[in-house]
């Protein structure tokens, strides 16, 4: 219940002499001026507002006021729009606004830099489903977003990011930490605002998480000039939305719908080839229902694993470009695709004019523009994905009392059969070194299917993709599109931060690991207790696959020298040791090296839940990923293992 | 490939202009021409846009278009719509061309906006290719500097794109 009185909030209407025209801090990125400035008394009156629950924050801070700051006005926006939590690192642009940040109920969470800003608002995003935060200053502070930013756009997730501007009147003259952080994102965010009017502050916010969180989600960056957070405005809620182009389409067309359904009642040898999209629906119920009513197997995207359960006999598996032998083929085999909020990626489809020859394509996507782009659509249909399954059970109900029903008993013999005889495996590295398939299954057996797991990229991400049963939405978050190194950490301190009562594990490579791992200070300092499996090969595993594959196993500048000496070499060295740089990051560091440890270690990081843990599994290093279709080849190509093709045998589909 | 002219509506708005081309770059499409001007709506922008695709690459800029959030409207002009450039044209013409000069631009019903001893000036509108016509006969007489607008377009008949019987927009639709 809410604790705070409306006085307390009236009376931070009062100009705080905290938030005047900031003539002292220098613009640098550093951290805010040491003389402590005493909280005003209409500040110490907001801090009541700690203890309300994120409704009553934002009741409370949608009350008009007059005569605050722009800063102010766009704290009370975060608020009044439903924030819980920001990650973010002031500056000198942005000051302004972590003044009243100071004294308000939302949260913020200060990273160690700025991409860990972005990448632990998107894990916020996809565990918890709201609208990721992230904030940042001018210049260097903004640039270090447009990685995180980028990610979240291919993978359309649902992120806000907030950046401090410098003042208005010197944008364009190359003032110090000056970016036209605007220019910069226009093609790898949904939109993005320049402001420099205190006015608008409330307009903007209330337009960005609009635009964020509906239609296909996305990042939305709002560029605020310094000028304007030391501005007076007033401020009233909710603002009136001016969006007159943004009509994105949420109900499927009837007609449409109804021709899918009469496809798949016709269908012989259909897939339901699930992406992402039904995920960010919440439309996983809904699929386990038509999946049950047509009968018909489905594939899960890299992005849509937990979209339908793993377990389900249903369940093919991932497609791809490491997707198991099955999903893929069937893919290629399919008289029928129903692609549900997917976009036919080219990691799916290996080279795209042979991928799925046979198939008709019904392609169910909330933004028109994937459909068609890279597959022609027999039926398309444009809709959020849960609205568009929804009716697509309705119309095939209908199909069905009609009497036409498919038989899919010959297609399920052929998937059986392949599925026996090709299914996901993995050989011991022959050294005898820890087998990284073996820790990444053992870890999914252990944390079980409740468990949060967000990877980084590369072997590992494959590996963790393929070899953990994903039961549930929003328990496998990666960088699906962007590919981003670096990911896990701080997506996981996302995810961790949305998710307390949740464990989550980052699932790492020594490569990745060594791109983000200063978040673990934050997570160590705000108590935000992740866990992470380093699985450390010593090498850019999957670029070292691919060295020992195409490049005659020249392996140029993949080594990392964490887990052991160089070839030849007669030192073992370990630089750095993740053990004790997990200590000194104010983590537990636990080490494995062999099978017999794996269990023990893995439970005993579940059983610390008072401060992260990291564990360095010292794996082998010529572990590969299989199968693989290789680049720009055919799915029809997928090898299962090394140089073992399958064999589908002539005339059987 | 075929040439087609996108009528866009805009929102009148800083940044705008970058977003669009900045797309065209982004996503490989070519443009052949592109022009902003106001409207008769001080809110909104028209851009015309000629683009040289495909129907299915075309398809792919309506669609991405549509996706800016300031773009409000797009209409794919047919052949039959008025579209006009206009040219401004510097040509060599002493004393002796003077006369050749002015003819030429009475033929193609260009205007005469500046003249000195050593030059004269024109002012013409039309269809893309009324002007290269132009430009053909000048060349020869030394055409010393041009500058040439986009095409601008609007479709014929009584409908607009933003009034009442609206002409059809692209669909945002598959």
């Amino acid at each position: 219940m809410s604790t705070t009185s409306s006085t307390g909030r009236t009376a931070a209407a009062r100009p705080s002499s905290a938030a005047g025209p900031a003539a002292g801090p220098a613009p640098g990125a550093g951290p805010a001026p040491a003389t402590a400035v005493a909280p005003s008394e209409a500040a110490a009156q907001a801090t009541l507002g700690v203890e309300t629950t994120a409704r009553s924050m934002a009741e409370a801070a949608a009350e008009p006021v007059t005569g605050i700051t722009g800063a102010q006005s766009l704290v009370r926006s975060l608020e009044a729009v439903g924030v819980e939590v920001v990650f973010g690192i002031p500056g000198g642009a942005i000051l302004p606004a972590y003044d009243p940040l100071f004294d308000s109920a939302l949260r913020h969470v200060l990273v160690r830099h700025e991409q860990g800003a972005g990448h632990a608002a998107t894990g916020y995003a996809q565990a918890t489903g709201r609208v990721g935060v992230c904030m940042a200053t001018s210049g260097p502070g903004a640039t270090n977003l447009v990685t995180p930013l980028a990610d979240a756009y291919m993978d359309s997730v649902p992120v806000v990011a907030i950046t401090g501007q410098v003042p208005s009147a010197a944008i364009g003259t190359d003032a110090f930490q000056e970016a036209d952080i605007r220019g910069i994102t226009m093609p790898i965010t949904k939109h993005n605002f320049l402001v420099t009017d205190p006015d608008e502050i409330p307009q903007r916010i209330a337009e960005a998480f609009h635009l964020a969180g509906t239609g296909r989600p996305g990042p939305v960056l709002v560029d605020i000039s310094k000028d304007a957070l030391q501005a007076t405005t007033d401020f009233s809620w909710p603002p009136r939305l001016d969006l007159p182009g943004y009509k994105p389409t949420t109900r499927p067309h009837g007609k449409q719908v109804r021709e899918a359904a009469a496809l798949i009642a016709a269908a012989r040898q259909p897939v339901l080839y699930v992406g992402g999209g039904v995920l960010k629906a919440g439309a996983a119920e809904e699929l386990a229902e038509l999946a049950e009513l047509t009968g018909a197997p489905v594939v899960t995207t890299l992005m849509a694993r937990g979209a339908f359960p793993d377990s389900h006999r249903q369940n093919l598996g991932m497609p791809g470009m490491h997707g198991n032998v099955t999903a893929v083929t069937a893919l290629q085999k399919a008289d029928l695709l129903v692609a549900l909020g997917a976009r036919f990626d080219d990691r799916v489809t290996g080279e795209l004019s042979s991928f799925a020859p046979h198939a008709a394509v019904v392609h169910a996507d909330i933004d028109p523009a994937e459909i068609g782009k890279n597959r022609k659509a027999d039926v398309p249909i444009v809709g959020d994905a849960k609205a568009t399954i929804v009716e697509l059970v309705s119309a095939l109900r209908a199909e069905h009392e009609a009497g036409r029903t498919p038989d899919l008993d010959a297609w399920w013999t052929q998937l059986e059969d392949w599925r026996t005889r090709y299914p996901l495996g993995y050989d011991w590295p022959e050294d005898g070194m820890l087998s990284p398939q073996y820790v990444i299954e053992r870890l999914g057996a252990i944390a079980g299917p409740d468990a949060i797991y967000a990877s980084g990229v590369g072997q590992h991400q494959m590996w963790a993709a393929q070899f953990i049963s994903y039961e549930k939405p929003g328990t496998w978050l990666n960088s699906g599109g962007l590919g981003t190194m670096g990911y896990a950490v701080p997506a996981a301190m996302g995810a961790k931060y949305g998710m307390p009562g949740t464990t989550v594990w980052a699932i790492d490579g020594d490569g990745c690991f060594q791109m983000t791992n200063q978040e673990l200070a934050t997570c160590a300092i705000e108590g935000i207790p992740i866990k992470v499996a380093v699985i450390n090969n010593g090498n850019l595993g999957m670029v070292r696959q691919w060295q020992t594959l195409f490049y005659e196993g020249r392996y140029s500048n993949t080594h990392l020298n964490t887990h052991g000496g160089k070839d030849g070499t007669a030192r073992q060295v370990r630089i750095p040791d993740f053990v004790t740089l997990a200590e000194a990051l104010g983590c537990v560091g636990l080490r494995c090296e062999s099978k017999d440890d794996v269990d023990a270690v893995i439970e005993k990081a579940m059983a610390i839940n008072d401060a992260p843990v990291v564990i360095d599994f010292i794996v082998g290093s010529d572990a590969q990923v299989w199968p693989m279709v290789a680049a720009g080849k055919s799915n029809d190509e997928i090898l299962a293992a090394r140089d073992v093709r399958p064999v589908f045998g002539e005339g059987q589909v | 490939m075929t040439r087609h002219t996108l009528s866009v509506l805009v929102e009148n708005k800083s940044g705008v202009l970058a977003r669009v081309s900045a797309l065209f770059s982004r996503r490989g499409f070519n443009i052949e021409s592109l022009a902003v001007g106001p409207t008769e709506n001080p809110d909104l922008s028209r851009m015309t846009i000629v683009a040289d695709a495909e129907a299915q690459p075309l398809e792919q800029i309506t669609k991405q278009l549509n996706k800016l959030i300031e773009v409000i409207k797009i209409v794919e002009l047919d052949t039959a719509a008025v579209q006009r450039e206009l040219l401004l044209v510097k040509v060599r013409a002493p004393l002796a061309d003077r006369a050749q000069v002015l003819q030429t631009a009475e033929l193609f019903r260009a205007r005469v906006i500046d003249v000195n001893t050593d030059t004269v000036t024109l002012e013409a509108t039309g269809t893309p290719d009324k002007l290269q016509a132009l430009l053909a006969v000048l060349a020869p007489l030394g055409i010393k500097e041009m500058a040439q607008s986009g095409t601008v377009a609007l479709g014929r008949g009584p409908r607009s794109m933003s009034g009442a019987g609206t002409l059809r927009p692209v669909e945002r639709s598959a």
